[in-house]
């Protein structure tokens, strides 16, 4: 229990640190986003939009520590201004439209790499030198270097364009009204597949190392041996006493994939045109919608610390260790 | 009972005094390893492009010299953009800054990950407590997002990528390092330093430091990658400099031009090959790294002499 409250510590810091971060961005850095944004929307702008802008960047000549107070209430009561692009929704109105997107694909090709990763990890130590341990993770390294996007771009241009097997944009037929029917599901279904497929095919070769090597660590304890003198089958043993045992970095690595999945997809998203909030927060950087891009960045935060808050408690019921101190 | 638990633990950390053989022998290691010279030459190859561009292709690479959007000839190797200009020459130079800015995002993070790890390991207590927190807080903040918000305040340009891209690829260095830097803080011969009275900065650098040379070389070659790959993707989403050339600006400008739904393969295959060659030629070497310097990643058939008899015997019944 007190491992778990010192996480939650420990993640409120990080919560705070980000939100300092977006205060202190427009406030100190070179360059004047305001301007910047007055000057594109060409006198476009009405006096309540400059209004929200100027109290949100501190043009409002207050103390800064009295706007650093009322900025990060603001922001804990979920009151992050309103979209400058999309005027007047509320940004968390903007962000709760879009973050199922990206939740569905990130879980989605998370679990699937992970799951095939360890699987695969686990059965090339248990085999050291056979074709697979051998063949498998240089293959799997070379996939893995390619940049995330450009996969994508590859599985886009070659299965949506030249093969035309699968939808080019978007999370699901726009003819289609979006509620639990049968062809909707389907669509997104269907429009999934090729932005998690690029996923999977990226993150699965670090599972698979990463499994195998610590497997490789745990085949030569004591217990195993005393396993195979005993006479238990093979397969008992390499998933009840060894992969076991080397489950836990992989726990932790799911932690750390998951705001992987969550930043990255940002790129995914994009070459995709997926309506999730990565595609979102490029939008919003592109047209210079500040309040947008802060409240995204604060969103994409939370979710990712929140991840690891479960991943810890997870931790707990896996490793006792951790308890007694 | 304690006997064999101490003599693996000297044999695995050597004093820093007696480590010139070992660290000979993980230079013959790498030479004899097919994964380090595959890697080696693929590097090589790349430097020497980057190098020798303003050679093979003189002149500023993005000027247009064709006629758009040409598929592969003998007069233009990889064919020319939407623009007109020629895809090799804009690889070419684009190798430059895409290196550039990978070496010195991979050295400056690696460096910053040096002293923070090493200086938390060896104080302990507070400092560590503070320093390991900063570093734990900065690896939970999803990298991308951050980089893409941080770009989007400050003015575009190189020194805007650089250093957003050290700012977020520190902290996982540091905090490998600074485990690693921990376990030898605690050997005898530190401990021995600390007693004859070197100062901190000393038993730091020169007792602890060269002990972790390994981790530290695969920290960097890892930063590298890193610096590359996110790199890339900044300026792939038009966040960098769109103006120099490099492989992440090819790529925006592929994807801006539509080259992709216009079927111009050619003009985004070769920069994203290149990224990819280079960051496996380096994965290649860390590896290799690896497989050197711990002997339990090594062959099998040399695992089999060594210890392990029951590894043997498994694959022989």
């Amino acid at each position: 229990m007190r491992f778990i409250l010192r996480r939650i510590g420990f993640y409120l810091i990080a919560f705070w640190v980000s939100i300092t971060l977006n205060f202190m961005l427009p406030r100190f850095m070179p360059g004047d986003p305001i301007s910047r944004m007055l000057a594109r929307s060409q006198d476009k702008m009405s006096s309540e939009q400059v209004q929200q802008l100027q109290k949100l960047f501190g043009l409002d000549n207050r103390p800064i520590m009295e706007q650093y107070v009322s900025y990060i209430g603001d922001m804990v009561t979920g009151n992050m201004g309103v979209s400058i692009s999309r005027f007047p929704t509320p940004v968390t109105e903007v962000i709760a439209s879009q973050i199922g997107w990206t939740l569905l694909l990130g879980s989605t090709s998370l679990i699937i790499a992970a799951l095939l990763g360890n699987l695969l990890g686990i059965i090339a130590a248990w085999r050291r030198g056979s074709a697979m341990d051998s063949a498998l993770p240089p293959l799997l390294i070379f996939i893995g270097s390619f940049p995330y996007f450009w996969l994508a771009m590859g599985a886009l241009y070659l299965f949506g364009i030249v093969l035309g097997w699968f939808p080019l944009r978007h999370a699901y037929d726009s003819a289609l009204d979006p509620g639990f029917t049968w062809a909707f599901l389907s669509s997104v279904g269907y429009h999934l597949v090729l932005p998690a497929l690029t996923i999977v095919l990226v993150s699965i070769g670090g599972w698979m190392l990463g499994m195998r090597n610590t497997m490789i660590a745990t085949n030569s304890e004591d217990y195993i041996t005393m396993a195979e003198a005993k006479g238990l089958k093979p397969q008992r043993i390499m998933l009840r006493y060894a992969a076991r045992n080397a489950m836990l970095p992989s726990v932790t690595s799911f932690g750390m994939g998951l705001g992987f999945v969550v930043g990255g997809a940002l790129l995914t998203e994009t070459v995709f045109a997926y309506p999730g909030v990565g595609y979102q927060l490029l939008g919003a950087v592109t047209g210079l919608d500040y309040p947008l891009m802060q409240g995204l960045f604060l969103i994409i935060t939370a979710a990712v610390l929140l991840a690891n808050l479960l991943v810890d408690i997870v931790y707990v019921r896996l490793d006792p260790r951790v308890r007694t101190h | 009972m304690t006997t064999p638990i101490t003599t693996a633990t000297t044999e695995a950390v050597k004093p820093a005094r007696v480590s010139t053989r070992s660290r000979s022998g993980l230079l013959h290691g790498l030479m004899t390893n097919p994964k380090a010279m595959l890697g080696a030459i693929i590097l090589i190859v790349f430097i020497l492009l980057a190098l020798l561009a303003p050679v093979i292709f003189p002149g500023n690479p993005s000027r247009i010299t064709a006629m758009a959007s040409q598929e592969p000839s003998a007069a233009h190797w990889l064919g020319t953009t939407a623009k007109g200009q020629d895809v090799l020459a804009l690889t070419i130079h684009g190798s430059r800054m895409s290196l550039f800015v990978g070496l010195i995002v991979g050295v400056m993070s690696t460096i910053i990950g040096i002293l923070v790890g090493l200086t938390s390991a060896y104080f302990g207590k507070f400092v560590d407590e503070i320093l390991s927190a900063v570093t734990n807080i900065f690896l939970l903040i999803p990298g991308l997002p951050l980089l893409v918000i941080l770009a989007a305040f400050l003015p575009p340009g190189v020194g805007t990528v650089i250093f957003v891209l050290i700012l977020t690829g520190w902290a996982g260095s540091a905090r490998v390092l600074r485990s690693q830097a921990l376990s030898i803080r605690s050997k005898d011969f530190v401990a021995a330093s600390q007693v004859t009275g070197d100062r901190a900065g000393w038993i730091m650098a020169r007792e602890i430091l060269p002990n972790m040379a390994s981790i530290v070389m695969g920290t960097l070659l890892g930063c590298i990658i890193g610096a590359i790959g996110a790199q890339a993707g900044l300026e792939f989403l038009g966040l960098g400099d769109t103006s120099t050339v490099s492989w992440g600006t090819n790529l925006y400008w592929a994807g801006n031009e539509g080259s992709l739904l216009t079927g111009a393969w050619w003009v985004f295959i070769p920069s994203g090959l290149c990224i990819a060659l280079v960051a496996f030629a380096l994965s290649l070497f860390n590896y290799a790294v690896d497989e050197v310097t711990n002997p339990r990643l090594r062959t099998v058939a040399k695992k089999r002499s060594v210890s392990a008899p029951l590894a043997g015997a498994k694959e022989t019944a």
